[in-house]
């Protein structure tokens, strides 16, 4: 476990999937924009959460442009962006 | 029963949702040729997410992991073996201490995992010629390997001739693949048809491959999935002469004949046991009705 | 001998038809989103100071987009269709209108004008070609749209009739379709639409391969259902996989030598195709989807034109859609009672309508409803559908990529399908499938001012669509 390091992003805007881009900040910052935002707001913002917590990242900005992607594409490209931004460039 | 296997690019969430609705009995996910250098950490991660999360029931899951002279294989099989995946499939295996290399390290995941030892099996993909001269030591090389796969692509740039409709440049590495298969006691696969628009060539060239002895064919494209699975379906007419020979039998049986012959043509062994695995094959795949009551 | 009814220009045709304030006009929509003729009708009345309109038009489409500004001036306060658009809908949503959007159906719009439960002063007819007296047509001209079925119940019942050309023929034109007894007035104009917006060149079917795996089953599910034989009759929407199902069911008609005998509906190339090469006698069009269509109902007497009534109007003693077999239709939400919404998009937004929807799924034997089991995470069943557009009752069967739910008061076509090896599961089983992949979706919220009601093809009222 350690922190993010550089400011990095995983994912597409293609429908289905979603584009997260992260970097580091003191504390947690979450901003998303889901074309389901009614619908499925909450429990992204909670994946999200959840997958921050697993990978021990308490300081991020995380920034999501959500095309309809499902929970496991969510938490898949949020795991993606986190581990490039705790590798150095 | 094994017919289709339809390959899923590892990076591209809006085909891997839907991959167990496209009719294909097993489904290649695919993190080699389909993802991008700096997008291969980021398929590892999808791919995993997504069969964790959506199980694929009633698919087979192969992996197509990158190939033993990349930085990527071992992160592959990282990701992938804690999943279970029925298979994994190697890329340009050429030899049969290629299959080992990647049989030894699974082994060392499964140790690690706690895995019972040769859970995880594999199914070589063979593209090259060194590979299809060593097919059957490569088919061999371990008690992992269920089967071989020829890719013809590759195989074909690797002979230095163009891959064409018909096929006929690849017909030397098919009777190959498939006899060294054969000797081995494993399954073989065919070569995916590569012009998604041309659905009457798809089932020549699966029709092709059947007559070669191949279990089944890989697809790259969704649209060939219904064609390989028909081709490679016991038909109508295999499923009811096969109930005419285990009728025939059964009546040489009752009346203690010893040779039996069905239509002007000898009954022998291999006949018979033709006949069981068409039957066994039409019953998985719900063919052939209640003929079994009759 | 009558005077020529060639009026310089549509105002003076608005004068003399003495049109004022608070009184309907009515369009028909087969110049679709090349249509001019209703905008320059709305900017031609506002310009003479008629405020107070209501609007009954057959359908509405992103090209009308002005017509939000001449709400917002007041020229229109009513409205009336059977199909809105999104880019106008979604300013409907808004509730721009103090009166609720009336929404009926293709068969509806016509049983209600004709009985008078939604009378015309007067319609304005866009007409690809006209001669002088007003006998005109759709399929010629340089703005040929092929079929006018939808313009008939505005130009036999509405209490005057303007015909509005850009194509203006010598008398007497000879292949009319409307004829000259209704039509008070001509209007020569430059234009009446662009020619791209009407027709599509081709329509494709998709390459999609969860709507090619949908297409498959639906073909299946008719070729299972008993009513595929000589004699049989379809329609089907020009969606793309609606289309790709059509193909398929080509395939299989041709393989077993049926010989229908018509197809129904908004016409595409695909019907045009299945009539020549001998899946149907006749091709019964109400409406032209691409060039191929028209230029088949203009060439091909097999190919007939019919009037929105003839289609689906449930006051005629009989209409087409009562002998109809099959309908494939889509869907934006299905509910587990098989209630279907094709009004409103996910958000509650106003983005379609019936248009035949609801006739076709009460005439058709079989109407199956056919749509991925998800769309951008949001599973097609519901609890409760947004918006009831198509009563339950009426709709036989689901078709998904990963399933075929059949309406429970169709116990033998399931068990047709079932023998048939078809994935028959309950509606709840798709439901549940498709939340194990998205997640259970929050309630949309929604305001509590109707800003449209929908009216089922008797009349009677269906479901009320709220402010968003």
């Amino acid at each position: 476990m350690s922190s993010l390091v550089r400011k990095s992003a995983a994912g597409t805007m293609e429908s289905s999937d979603v584009f997260v881009e992260i970097e580091p900040a003191d504390g947690l910052e979450i901003e998303i924009e889901s074309v389901v935002q009614q619908q499925f707001g909450q429990a992204i913002e909670q994946a999200v959460r959840d997958v921050l917590c697993g990978q021990g990242v308490t300081g991020a900005r995380v920034r999501l442009t959500d095309r309809g992607a499902l929970e496991c594409v969510i938490r898949a490209r949020v795991e993606t962006a986190v581990r490039r931004g705790k590798e150095s460039a | 029963m094994r017919r289709s296997m339809l390959f899923l690019p590892g990076n591209t969430p809006n085909i891997l949702i839907n991959g167990d609705a496209l009719g294909a009995d097993a489904l290649i996910f695919d993190l080699e040729d389909a993802v991008s250098p700096d997008e291969k950490d980021a398929a590892r991660v999808l791919v995993r997410s997504a069969i964790k999360a959506l199980g694929y029931r009633g698919c087979e899951i192969i992996v197509r992991i990158n190939g033993i002279d990349t930085p990527y294989w071992q992160d592959d099989l990282r990701e992938m073996i804690p999943l279970r995946p029925s298979l994994i499939m190697p890329p340009k295996t050429s030899c049969a201490q290629d299959v080992r290399t990647v049989d030894e390290f699974i082994g060392r995941l499964e140790g690690e995992l706690g895995f019972e030892a040769g859970t995880v099996r594999l199914i070589p993909l063979i593209e090259t010629a060194l590979g299809v001269e060593n097919a059957y030591e490569i088919a061999s090389a371990s008690g992992r390997v269920a089967a071989i796969f020829l890719g013809g692509e590759d195989l074909t740039a690797d002979l230095r001739c163009k891959r064409t409709r018909e096929g006929a440049e690849i017909a030397y590495a098919r009777s190959r693949m498939v006899v060294a298969a054969r000797a081995a006691g494993v399954d073989v696969y065919d070569t995916p048809f590569t012009d998604v628009n041309d659905d009457e060539g798809l089932v020549l060239d699966a029709q092709t491959a059947k007559s070669f002895g191949f279990t089944g064919k890989a697809a790259i494209s969704p649209r060939h999935v219904p064609g390989i699975n028909e081709v490679f379906s016991p038909s109508m007419a295999e499923i009811d002469y096969a109930y005419e020979v285990l009728e025939a039998i059964r009546l040489a049986k009752e009346q203690g004949r010893g040779a039996v012959a069905l239509r002007g043509k000898m009954i022998d062994a291999p006949i018979v046991a033709r006949a069981r695995q068409t039957i066994e094959a039409a019953e998985q795949l719900g063919l052939g009705g209640n003929r079994h009551e009759k | 001998m009558k005077n020529d009814k060639l009026t310089p220009s549509i105002a003076e045709a608005v004068r003399q038809c003495g049109l004022r304030d608070g009184m309907t006009i009515s369009f028909h929509h087969h110049l679709r989103n090349g249509d001019y003729v209703l905008n320059m009708v709305l900017d031609t009345v506002a310009g003479m100071g008629i405020r107070g309109l209501t609007v009954n038009a057959s359908s509405l489409f992103d090209t009308h987009m002005p017509i939000v500004d001449h709400i917002k001036n007041g020229v229109v306060t009513g409205l009336e269709a059977d199909y809105i658009s999104g880019g106008v809908g979604a300013h409907i949503s808004r509730g721009i209108l103090k009166k609720p959007v009336i929404f009926r159906s293709h068969g509806g719009r016509p049983y209600d004008i004709e009985r008078g439960a939604s009378p015309v002063d007067v319609a304005f007819i866009a007409a690809p070609t006209s001669d002088p007296m007003g006998n005109c047509t759709g399929k010629t001209g340089p703005s040929a749209c092929g079929s006018l079925g939808y313009a008939f119940p505005d130009a036999l019942y509405a209490k005057k009739v303007v015909v509005i050309t850009d194509n203006l023929v010598p008398y007497p034109l000879q292949d009319w379709s409307i004829d000259e007894t209704h039509v008070d007035c001509v209007v020569k104009v430059d234009q009446i639409g662009d020619p791209s917006g009407i027709v599509s060149g081709t329509t494709k079917i998709t390459r999609d391969p969860v709507g090619l795996v949908m297409a498959d089953t639906a073909a299946k599910v008719i070729a299972a259902s008993g009513l595929l034989k000589d004699g049989f009759s379809f329609q089907t929407g020009a969606g793309g996989a609606s289309l790709a199902a059509a193909k398929y069911l080509k395939d299989i008609m041709l393989r077993e030598r049926i010989c229908g005998s018509f197809g129904l509906g908004g016409i595409t190339g695909y019907m045009v195709d299945m009539l020549n090469e001998g899946c149907f006698e006749t091709l019964l069009d109400v409406q032209c989807f691409d060039l191929k269509a028209v230029e088949s109902i203009r060439t091909n007497p097999r190919h007939r034109e019919i009037s929105a009534m003839h289609y689906a109007s449930p006051g005629a003693r009989s209409a087409v859609v009562d002998s109809l077999d099959v309908v494939i239709l889509g869907a934006t939400e299905i509910d587990l009672d098989f209630n279907v919404n094709v009004h409103t998009d996910s958000q509650g937004r106003i983005m379609g309508g019936s248009g035949g929807h609801s006739d076709t799924a009460a005439g058709a034997k079989l109407a199956m409803i056919i749509a991925p089991l998800s769309r951008a995470r949001l599973p097609i069943v519901m609890e409760h559908v947004t918006c009831v557009s198509t009563p339950g009752e009426t709709v036989d069967v689901l078709v998904t990529q990963k399933g075929v739910a059949v309406n429970p008061r169709q116990k033998e076509l399931a068990q047709r399908l079932r023998d048939a090896g078809l994935p028959v599961c309950g509606i709840d089983e798709l439901k549940a499938r498709a939340e194990a992949m998205t997640g259970v979706p929050q309630p949309i919220a929604r305001g509590d001012r109707p800003v449209a009601e929908v009216l089922y093809r008797d009349g009677s009222h269906l479901d009320t669509i709220y402010n968003v």
